[in-house]
């Protein structure tokens, strides 16, 4: 079955870029995304109906390379979701900007894509890849498999053929790289404080024979892989290429960027830091987290403040996120409980805003925050998302974000740590009005209708997964069904 | 034998500091791709007794691909970007130098406080740090792509050393895993450097800085 | 009797080293396809020299006169320190590297303020260039020498080499190896060499050390001119006696191998001179800087072990 969820993928990949019709691509693509889907929902099943009585789930046998436990399986439900619905708004996306060839907002200028066979199939390698993070037992091959995240995605980066991409996918490839080239460090560290156990970088044995890990090189491993996977993630100071990735990205790349890939990087670090806390360092470890968590969350918040591209400005929404998540994991107990709960929130409604977002790009062909006005009469259905998404993402109470956010400070204030709940507070209702000031402003407002501007119809296809995510997202706030809440506490124990 | 090992670290450590000095971008190229095959044949020198076959085909393939592979696709991605043959450094050689020595001072600090296993040979901890601190250096001092490229495969350099310096055994796939990620790494990075010398004219990375929350360019005025 | 064999090499290294840019010169001619100077030249030059009387420009002073004598001195001190075919000489103390590179700055001191005393702009350039590639050299120079007495450790030059063995060899070649190579590179430097200084230029803009003496005549030039031969003889011997480790009981032995090496090592100044050009003045502290880093790299590796 795992081997299956990872071939899958990888198979329609390949294929894709021998298949000669567009229409047979994007239902090779579709049809992969549903299929993908359709198998992490039997796992999930199987999953849910074999735990045992006492609620949590068989540990996978040490020395298997790919196997999943619950938190794997929990990034695994994300991103397989979050792919289903990129691939049925990449489809209407791809058939629109077939239609409507790229125009540079700014200088106006027309510019080409790439051959859509290496978007549809770097797309589908970049799931495989991702599926395969998720899967990975060794840490060895964990690094492998978010590297060549990073290297498939780059492709995906540069999908408009147009200078400010190139910087974007430039920067992306050169810092998430070397980035990641430190948490090859890490692993070889890692490798060296269990050389007494004799481990290696199996997961596994390494929790299992963790009292004998040597510390200082444990501490040195963690550092290490904290910053290779924090570049990655997104976390300040290392987050540069973030927003100009995002923003530079097409909607779906973004989407998928923010939504899947970020969770992965998140993934490393949670695994590195579960070795920690299973050797007895749970402090040390937990203490970095949570300082660059805030130090995410304070800069995002100040970057955001003077935005003026409201795709960057969603991107640096995405890395106060990590910046919760990462306080979340690092404050530890029933805080990991909400920052899971936020990474898969965060997830869905990131990944419809940015869907949105590309349709507001469609619609008003500019991605300047002051140039957008009256969205409500232009578009009314995607102004009803972009608000709605607004709302979502920072945390009004009917949102899987507000209870995440709040098992996190209801944590950080039982662990007496008023600080940085007092920190965490001002900079969450700065976010929140600044925000608010953006997403307001575009969304009503007269519409100043420029010269030659056609009526915009707005493309349902394009339109639909993000409305299903912020349903989602939604019902999670209101109501978190049991097997999600089993799988959240399975994985919280695996940290 | 360690002896020659040794000889080989001091070779990796003066190959650092003629990259830190050298103007050429070819030699660049060269010097890497000679510091990548030096660090290949270490494995083979720095274990007891003769070398198992597995160990020997594994060098055998790095120095492929790190001595020919490698050399070829980048001295490629340069012809073709028609960029200019010097590397156009920040700052002046001998501040690249210094800071090469300054760096090489404090991996070897560094190197006597960790508490790493005994090596037998000696210096090869100093040595990896230093080189991947010179790999920082090139990425980060020297204006042209293709030199972000070579810093990036000189910190890879580095790492590897530093793996055989801890002597973590991973198993062959995950080397191969590691090995392949780096080839399509220089792979997909000599695409980008094709690519930014045909949109921009040159390989400059100062000229790609229009993506900024810092500086009021003309985008998002 | 004990005295008698320093003293023996002591003579033998000042009738010897006027030889050495004799050969230099000869191994050039045969780079160049030309016959070349005899290799006794500088011995017929400096008798010539000496038979002149010397013209003062009136502008000197007493400085002006006592800068060759100085420098010739301070060299002739030197070589009493230095150790002759690893054996050492009669005025070797512990410490006395230190005392070497003092007797050397002196000898440069001197030099320059002669030179600055003509008042010439040339010549200020010289001085001025001395001083600039001096501030490179001697920390290389110190610093090669500070590791050498790690590896050894001994603190006289004598005692250095008296300890520098093929065993040392084998077991620090990576440190003598990279300490031999800065002292190339410092030689080539200090005795105005290519790549670093051109002695047979013409042209006075690019002169660095010839530039300096351009007002010296009759003897005081032939102090200068011997005083050249005595700090290549100098630097030359430090590297054969670097290269050389094996002492073999005889003295005879020893010493017929030690000045074969160091006609090797005059011949290696001649190759490198026929077969590099003369860096730009720009580039020249880059290579002092680089024999500064061989040094600084061969102490650490040093100090790691």
């Amino acid at each position: 079955m795992i081997k299956a969820l990872m071939l899958l993928p990888l198979a329609a990949g390949l294929l894709s870029f021998l298949v000669r019709g567009d229409l047979a691509r994007r239902s090779l693509l579709l049809w992969t995304a549903r299929g993908h889907a359709l198998l992490t929902a039997l796992l999930l099943y199987t999953f849910v109906s074999a735990r045992s009585a006492l609620g949590s789930f068989p540990p996978p046998v040490p020395g298997e390379w790919f196997a999943y436990d619950a938190l794997g399986l929990l990034f695994l439900c994300t991103t397989s979701a979050l792919f289903l619905g990129a691939a049925h708004y990449a489809v209407a996306y791809l058939a629109s900007e077939k239609r409507n060839p790229g125009e540079d907002a700014e200088d106006g200028f027309i510019f080409n894509n790439a051959p859509e066979t290496v978007f549809t199939g770097c797309l589908l390698l970049f799931l495989a890849a991702m599926t395969a993070v998720t899967a990975s037992r060794h840490l060895g091959l964990l690094w492998a498999f978010v590297e060549a995240t990073t290297l498939l995605s780059a492709p995906l980066i540069y999908f408009h053929r147009h200078k400010r991409s190139l910087e974007a996918t430039w920067k992306y490839l050169l810092i998430c790289s070397v980035g990641i080239a430190l948490a090859l460090m890490g692993n070889l560290f890692l490798g060296a404080a269990g050389l007494k156990s004799g481990a290696g970088l199996d997961l596994g044995g390494l929790l299992a024979g963790a009292d004998l890990l040597d510390k200082p090189l444990l501490k040195a491993a963690f550092l290490f892989l904290f910053v290779g996977y924090g570049t990655k993630m997104g976390l300040a100071p290392f987050h540069t290429w973030l927003p100009d990735a995002h923003s530079e990205a097409p909607a779906v790349v973004s989407a998928l960027l923010s939504g899947a890939l970020l969770n992965c990087a998140f993934l490393g670090i949670l695994r590195a830091g579960s070795v920690c806390s299973a050797a007895g360092l749970a402090d040390f470890s937990g203490g970095i987290l949570v300082l660059f968590g805030l130090f995410s969350l304070v800069t995002a918040a100040l970057f955001m403040l003077g935005q003026r591209d409201y795709k960057r400005l969603l991107a640096y929404s995405s890395i106060e996120h990590m910046g919760i998540l990462a306080i979340g994991a690092g404050l530890g107990g029933g805080a990991v409980y909400g920052a899971l709960l936020g990474a898969v929130s965060h997830s869905l409604v990131k990944a419809g805003l940015f869907f949105t977002s590309g349709v507001v790009l469609a619609a008003e062909k500019t991605k300047r925050i002051a140039d957008v006005r009256g969205l409500w009469r232009r578009a009314p259905r995607t102004a009803v998302l972009w608000l709605g998404g607004f709302f979502l993402i920072t945390g009004l109470p009917p949102s899987g974000i507000f209870l995440s956010k709040f098992v996190i400070l209801r944590e950080a204030l039982a662990g007496r740590h008023y600080l940085l709940a007092g920190v965490f507070l001002v900079f969450l209702a700065l976010l929140f009005a600044g925000m608010a000031k953006v997403f307001i402003s575009m969304t009503f407002g007269e519409h100043e209708a420029r010269p030659g501007e056609k009526a915009f119809k707005e493309p349902s296809g394009m339109l639909l997964p993000a409305a299903v995510f912020f349903a989602c997202v939604m019902f999670i706030g209101l109501f978190i069904p049991d097997w999600l809440h089993r799988l959240l506490e399975g994985a919280a124990l695996n940290i | 034998m360690h002896t020659f090992a040794e000889l080989i670290i001091v070779f990796v450590i003066l190959l650092d500091l003629a990259l830190a000095v050298t103007g050429s971008l070819s030699s660049c190229i060269r010097l890497v791709a000679v510091q990548g095959v030096v660090a290949g044949i270490l494995p083979l020198l720095a274990g007891s007794g003769t070398p198992h076959a597995r160990t020997a085909a594994f060098a055998a393939f790095i120095i492929l691909l790190k001595g020919v592979v490698f050399p070829w696709l980048l001295t490629r991605a340069r012809d073709r970007s028609g960029a200019r043959k010097d590397v156009e450094p920040l700052i002046t050689y001998p501040a690249s130098i210094m800071l090469c020595l300054g760096a090489f001072i404090a991996s070897s600090w560094l190197g006597s406080r960790l508490p790493l296993p005994e090596t037998n040979v000696a210096w090869i901890v100093p040595a990896s740090l230093a080189t991947i601190f010179t790999g920082f250096l090139l990425i980060t001092t020297r204006s042209k792509a293709i030199t972000q490229v070579l810093g990036y495969l000189v910190i890879e350099n580095g790492i590897y050393i530093f793996g055989l310096a801890l002597f973590v055994e991973q198993p062959l796939m995950v080397e191969l895993a590691i090995l392949l990620d780096v080839f399509v790494a220089v792979f997909v990075m000599g695409i980008a450097i094709f690519h930014i010398s045909r949109e921009f004219d040159h390989i400059d990375t100062a000229e790609l800085s229009e993506l900024s929350d810092w500086r009021r360019g003309e985008y998002g005025k | 009797m004990e005295i008698v064999k320093p003293l023996t090499q002591y003579l033998a290294a000042l009738l010897l080293a006027p030889l050495l840019p004799g050969i230099i010169n000869r191994v050039k001619a045969f780079f160049a396809g030309r016959r070349g100077q005899p290799v006794l030249q500088l011995y017929y030059d400096l008798y010539k020299l000496l038979q002149k009387a010397p013209v003062y420009s009136r502008t000197t002073t007493w400085v002006f006169r006592a800068g060759p004598v100085i420098g010739l001195a301070a060299i002739l001190t030197s070589l009493a320190v230095l150790p002759f075919a690893g054996r050492p000489s009669f005025l070797a103390f512990d410490g006395d590297f230190i005392f070497l590179l003092y007797l050397l700055g002196l000898a440069r001191f001197a030099t320059v303020l002669a030179a600055l005393d003509t008042g010439s702009a040339f010549e200020g350039m010289g001085a001025s260039r001395e001083m600039q590639f001096a501030v490179f050299a001697e920390p290389a120079f110190f610093l090669g020498l500070a590791a050498l007495a790690r590896v050894t450790g001994q603190t006289s030059l004598a005692g250095m080499f008296g300890v520098l063995t093929g065993d040392l060899w084998r077991t620090a070649a990576p440190v003598l190896a990279l300490l031999t190579a800065s002292f190339f590179i410092v030689l080539l430097a200090e005795n105005s060499r290519v790549p670093a200084d051109d002695p047979n230029t013409h042209l006075e803009l690019t002169m660095i050390h010839e530039v300096m003496v351009l007002d010296h005549s009759g003897p005081e030039l032939a102090y200068i001119l011997y005083g050249a031969a005595l700090k290549l003889w100098f630097f030359g011997a430090l590297i054969a006696c670097m290269v050389l480790p094996r002492h073999s009981g005889s003295w005879a032995g020893d010493t017929g191998l030690f000045l074969l090496a160091m006609a090797g090592v005059a011949a290696a100044v001649g190759v490198v001179e026929s077969v590099i050009a003369r860096l730009r003045l720009i580039k020249v502290p880059y290579m002092l800087i680089t024999a500064f880093a061989f040094s600084t790299l061969a102490l650490i590796f040093q100090m790691g072990r």
